[in-house]
């Protein structure tokens, strides 16, 4: 097993390193032959063709953005850290709000088949709402750009933890609750005692889709509303054709997203059991 | 004076899921159990067993007819009628201490955090599990979560005891050595104690009395066969006994061959008692 992980590492490492090259041999820049005027340097040389910058720029550009990742030398040129934290604050916010009502709410629709009966037509239409198609309402609705994005947020972070909370609770093995019920539990202590720890993992996994759903969302949703972001930040630098922060913040990007399933994986490790 | 537990005129029907006609379970049965008397029944499978058994507990209520557990109808569940189920029934995100501890506390809400360990492993230690409290039931055997669903079921003291098959998904030696353990715990606590089993053997060796069950639809109890055997019973000695085989040859029988007769007029309201030992 840890052979077969040491050589998986190896070769991420040589994947990533020929990818690299090729993607640095592949966009330089060719070199030019008699004199260019101002325009067609500004296009790129003789080459009229789209060029990305090769990874050796992205990197130096990296380097000199993460040196610095909190300056803020005005609403049009903040560090990307800044850009980061405030995305980070509206998806923690709206994620955060929409679980402390998908949760609950999640939990009665588990309990109850009634309140799942007619809750269902509601949730089926909203649910394959791109978050999106909110906005014009939100933005109308809130007259707030800020929340607004938070709203958009809300939205989509709510179904997979609805959905996976009622399943979680609705699925409980009838064996458990049959424990619950020869203990002479109350159903208050059969909710937290007995079909919560048993439906939490199901729950974590919601949260999970969740705040993955939140983070691809809030890019977008900043594209759109503008002002502060990750997702503004990006917008922003290729208005200002600075192709080399835009590659730089794809990359923080995933890794951010990656880093917030990470916590959310580590979170979940805590209550899963097996049976 | 009056029974321990008696059921009278119990049936059950569940709706039938394509005809009109309800599917009748078992029909007009009655019943007494006297106080630390141990019965086992034996019936063929989908006869009935368990439907009765969670009808005793309270999970499932009879469709007519009514249970009096020291005069008082049961209804509902409750801490005086433990039940151990086949499966186990273990909280599994709980280690073994702590699903013993989940019963104790029920029952006991007034010990304090130490009095229940205490008590806890005390149970524990009886049905052998001394030193695996601290595992979740997944790295245990199943017959190391059995003892743990068993040890639960004593140490909440129910003053009736409910085993669904709680032997049926272990291998002989393992089923033989918690049958040992059960002996020595009914030995000290004098459970009253109504099992299901499909091995003869088991209810031979463990049991004052053993129902028979007819078959289903519409079963009925066909007799009570009695096992005059003394006690206390040893697995290695019991098949000693001159009387042992009498009963185990009655039983074989009665589920080879007779268990289907009992339909139709032929449905006994109440069994007849039966001493295999007295025969010739
Ligand atoms: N919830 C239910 N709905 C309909 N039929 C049931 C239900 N539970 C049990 N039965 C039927 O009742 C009969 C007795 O079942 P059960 O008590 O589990 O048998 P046993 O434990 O003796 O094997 C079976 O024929 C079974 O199909
Ligand atoms: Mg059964």
């Amino acid at each position: 097993m840890s052979s077969l992980n040491i050589k998986a590492a190896f070769l991420s490492i040589v994947i990533l390193f020929v990818g690299l090259a090729l993607w640095e041999v592949f966009n330089q820049a060719p070199k030019a032959t008699e004199e260019l005027d101002e325009f067609a340097l500004l296009m790129g040389g003789e080459d009229k063709e789209a060029r990305v910058p090769p990874p050796s720029k992205v990197f130096k550009h990296a380097y000199k953005e993460l040196s610095d990742p909190f300056y803020d030398a005005g609403p049009n040129d903040k560090g990307i850290g800044i850009q980061l934290f405030y995305s980070l604050v509206r998806v923690l916010i709206g994620f955060g709000a929409a679980a402390a009502i998908a949760i609950p709410l999640g939990f009665v629709i588990g309990m109850s088949e009634l309140m799942y009966k007619a809750l269902n037509p509601f949730i089926q239409i909203l649910k394959p709402i791109s978050p999106l198609a909110w906005m014009p309402l939100a933005l109308f609705i809130i007259k707030d750009s800020e929340k607004s994005a938070v709203f958009v947020i809300f939205i989509c972070s709510i179904w997979p933890m609805l959905l996976n909370t009622a399943f979680g609770v609705s699925n409980v093995r009838k064996d458990w609750i049959k424990v619950a019920q020869t203990h002479e539990l109350s159903k208050l202590k059969t909710a937290f005692c007995v079909i919560l720890p048993a439906s939490a993992p199901t729950i974590f996994t919601g949260m999970r889709i969740s705040i993955g759903i939140a983070w691809l969302v809030i890019v977008a949703a900043e594209m759109l509303v503008g002002g502060t972001g990750i997702g503004y930040y990006v917008w922003n630098e290729w208005n200002n054709l600075d192709l080399n922060s835009v590659i730089f913040s794809i990359i923080m990007i995933g890794l951010v997203g990656m880093t917030l399933d990470l916590i959310l994986n580590a979170l979940s490790r805590l209550v899963v059991y097996e049976e | 004076m009056k029974s321990f537990l008696t059921l009278e005129c119990l049936s059950k029907k569940f709706p039938g899921k394509k005809t009109d006609s309800d599917y009748v379970v078992f029909d007009d049965i009655s019943y007494t159990i006297e106080k630390g008397e141990f019965v086992c029944i034996i019936g063929h499978s989908g006869c009935g067993k368990s439907t009765i058994l969670n009808v005793l507990a309270g999970l499932d209520k009879p469709t007519t007819g009514y249970i009096s557990m020291e005069g008082k109808e049961v209804v509902g569940s409750s801490l005086d009628r433990g039940v151990v189920f086949q499966n186990y029934s273990l909280l599994p995100w709980l280690t073994a201490l702590k699903n013993v501890t989940f019963g104790v506390k029920a029952r006991f809400p007034n010990k304090s955090k130490a009095e229940v360990e205490e008590h806890s492993l005390k149970y524990l230690q009886m049905v052998g599990l001394g030193e695996n409290v601290n595992k979740k039931p997944s790295e245990l055997s199943g017959g190391m979560r059995q003892r743990v669903s068993i040890a639960r079921a004593f140490a909440t003291h129910p003053k009736l005891l409910l085993l669904d098959e709680p032997f049926g998904a272990l291998d002989a030696l393992t089923r033989g050595n918690i049958q040992d353990e059960l002996i020595k715990i009914w030995n000290e606590t004098k459970q009253t104690v109504f099992m299901i089993t499909h091995d003869v053997d088991e209810a031979i060796l463990l049991a004052d009395k053993i129902i028979l069950m007819s078959n289903g639809p519409g079963a009925c109890i066909a007799e009570e066969v009695l096992v005059n055997i003394p006690r206390p019973r040893e697995r290695g000695k019991v098949i000693d006994d001159p009387g042992y085989y009498k009963i185990r040859k009655h039983l074989i029988k009665f589920l080879v061959e007779r268990s289907s007769d009992f339909t139709g007029d032929k449905v006994r309201k109440s069994p007849i008692t039966v001493d295999p030992t007295q025969d010739n």
